[in-house]
């Protein structure tokens, strides 16, 4: 794999009784980049992130991450990676700190002292440490899951709709501070969204799935012009709504 | 990149034993932070120990076998307690993590599923401990049995109910990974379905014969044969420890590599990221 490449996927496929949620993908991510996996509701998005973490092991295929093949050995890779979903949860009942110092333990987080203040800090959560995870609102959940998914800086961050039923000023904080932090630190960002304005603001690259495959891809400018759209969402919409012809052909 | 700054990564003969040391520090966090907890986990041993006291007290005078072992119903139903904490405590810190929805956060990490384990059991001792030792103190002074009298004999009957509890949790924890939280009750039942074969109360001899065969193939029958022997005064059995250890050692070996396999099938089947109430 290039040393420019963060995420090598070949011919991943995932089934599940019969049912073909991932349907032999393959794709690069650059390293540096921020790239968004976008596509309808089943499309295989989640699917295809919970394989690339290790979570769900794949029918078939390959992945490497940070140079390691994940299905061999996914430890050294894991180490400098992290996740944050609104689909999986932070113990409730832990205090945020208490949280924090587990996950920062679990990552072998030097000095974990000073990164939870630090972390705490950036993401202004300095009032909210000494609370149990489970009484703060949707919001300031969010913020402690992003801290959770950085506590160990990583290289690589998945992110699965991470401004999912957040209010808009919530979720425009977020989508600053990630780029705060892929500019800072040179990480990569893999991100699945159903929010088109927020690809367009984030991603240099889009993969575009539908019924478990990569139907197109391309930069967010690039995909628009493709199809003669003005936005995203016009793209998105025309590949959702394209039937059963492959879209690429169908906006040519 | 700053995560090699950051982090130290998975590296390093002291890696595996500190991410156990965070996840015991998680359960730890959970335990510490509700008294009611905490008060449950030596309630239901105190209150065991003083019915079946009160029990021993009672029959005292009229039971010869009674007589010879004063102690022998409280022992019995202490040592049963560090086989029962010992396989909730485990089940209970497995399922916190189901009922929190916490697996996916947990197994993207560097975590490793036997890593998961140990600190599992390690919770369980201290969870046990925190249970049974109150009793096992208060049954001194209120039925004059202590429980230290047995000696040495007591680490061994307490390590084999101990490990035996692990196996049969790790049984349980296996099953729910694979059929999810409909299969929870189990943390709570399986284990009573082995206690009319684990001759709790009784020697095994009192068991039809088909029956004895299936309690002489588990370890905790040999433990309290054993502990009986004690304190009738007849010493310790070798016979027994070595039958209950030996069981233990293959059980828990058969038990880890189904838990691994439960774990992988959880994987295959996404479970990990979609198990929650």
């Amino acid at each position: 794999m290039s040393d420019q490449c963060a995420i090598n996927v070949e011919r991943l496929t995932k089934r599940f009784n019969g049912t073909t949620a991932v349907d032999g993908i393959g794709f690069r991510v650059a390293r540096g980049s921020t790239t968004g996996l976008l596509g309808g509701n089943g499309a295989g998005k989640t699917t295809t992130i919970a394989m690339l973490l290790g979570l769900m092991l794949p029918t078939d295929g390959r992945i490497e991450a940070l140079g390691h093949d994940m299905l061999a050995n996914r430890y050294p890779a894991l180490a400098r990676m992290n996740f944050s979903s609104p689909y999986v949860d932070l113990p409730a009942r832990l205090t945020v700190r208490e949280n924090l110092r587990v996950y920062g333990r679990l990552y072998g987080v030097r000095r974990l002292g000073p990164r939870i203040a630090d972390l705490a800090r950036r993401l202004d959560l300095a009032e909210l440490l000494d609370r149990p995870t489970g009484k703060l609102s949707a919001g300031q959940k969010t913020r402690v899951a992003l801290a959770k998914a950085l506590v160990n800086a990583p290289d690589l961050l998945l992110l699965d709709e991470p401004t999912a039923s957040l209010d808009p000023d919530t979720a425009d904080w977020v989508r600053g501070y990630l780029e705060s932090y892929r500019a800072e630190h040179g990480a990569t960002i893999l991100l699945a969204s159903h929010n088109m304005a927020e690809v367009e603001r984030l991603c240099d690259d889009v993969l575009m799935m539908k019924r478990g495959r990569i139907v197109d891809r391309g930069a967010p400018a690039a995909l628009i012009a493709r199809y003669g759209r003005d936005t995203l969402e016009q793209v998105f919409l025309h590949i959702a709504r394209a039937g059963e012809a492959a879209p690429r052909e169908a906006a040519q | 990149m700053t995560g090699a700054r950051v982090s130290s990564g998975t590296a390093g003969a002291a890696a595996p034993a500190r991410r156990v040391a965070a996840m015991v520090l998680r359960y730890w966090y959970l335990l510490r932070g509700s008294w009611p907890r905490l008060l449950e986990l030596a309630y239901w041993p105190t209150v065991q120990m003083l019915v079946w006291g009160l029990l021993t007290t009672h029959l005292r005078g009229d039971s010869d076998w009674i007589a010879q072992a004063a102690g022998v119903l409280i022992g019995a139903v202490l040592l049963w307690d560090v086989l029962f904490r010992g396989q909730l405590g485990v089940s209970i810190s497995f399922l916190e993590e189901m009922w929190s929805r916490n697996l996916g956060q947990l197994f993207v990490s560097p975590l490793r599923p036997r890593e998961w384990i140990v600190a599992l059991m390690t919770m369980s001792l201290i969870r046990t401990l925190i249970g049974v030792v109150p009793a096992a103190l208060l049954a001194a002074p209120l039925f004059g049995f202590n429980a230290l009298t047995m000696g040495v004999p007591l680490a061994a009957f307490f390590a084999n109910l101990l490990v035996c509890g692990w196996w049969i949790a790790l049984v349980v924890t296996s099953l729910i990974l694979r059929y999810g939280l409909g299969a929870e009750s189990l943390a709570w039942a399986l284990v009573f379905l082995l206690a009319p074969i684990a001759c709790v109360y009784y020697p095994v001899d009192v068991l039809p014969a088909p029956f004895q065969w299936l309690a002489l193939a588990l370890p905790p029958a040999h433990v309290f044969e054993g502990m009986r022997g004690v304190l009738f005064g007849e010493g310790f059995s070798m016979a027994h420890f070595a039958w209950a250890a030996g069981l233990n050692a293959l059980y828990m070996a058969a038990a880890g590599v189904f838990f691994l396999r439960s774990f992988d099938h959880a994987r295959r089947h996404g479970a990990l990221l979609q198990q929650g109430e």
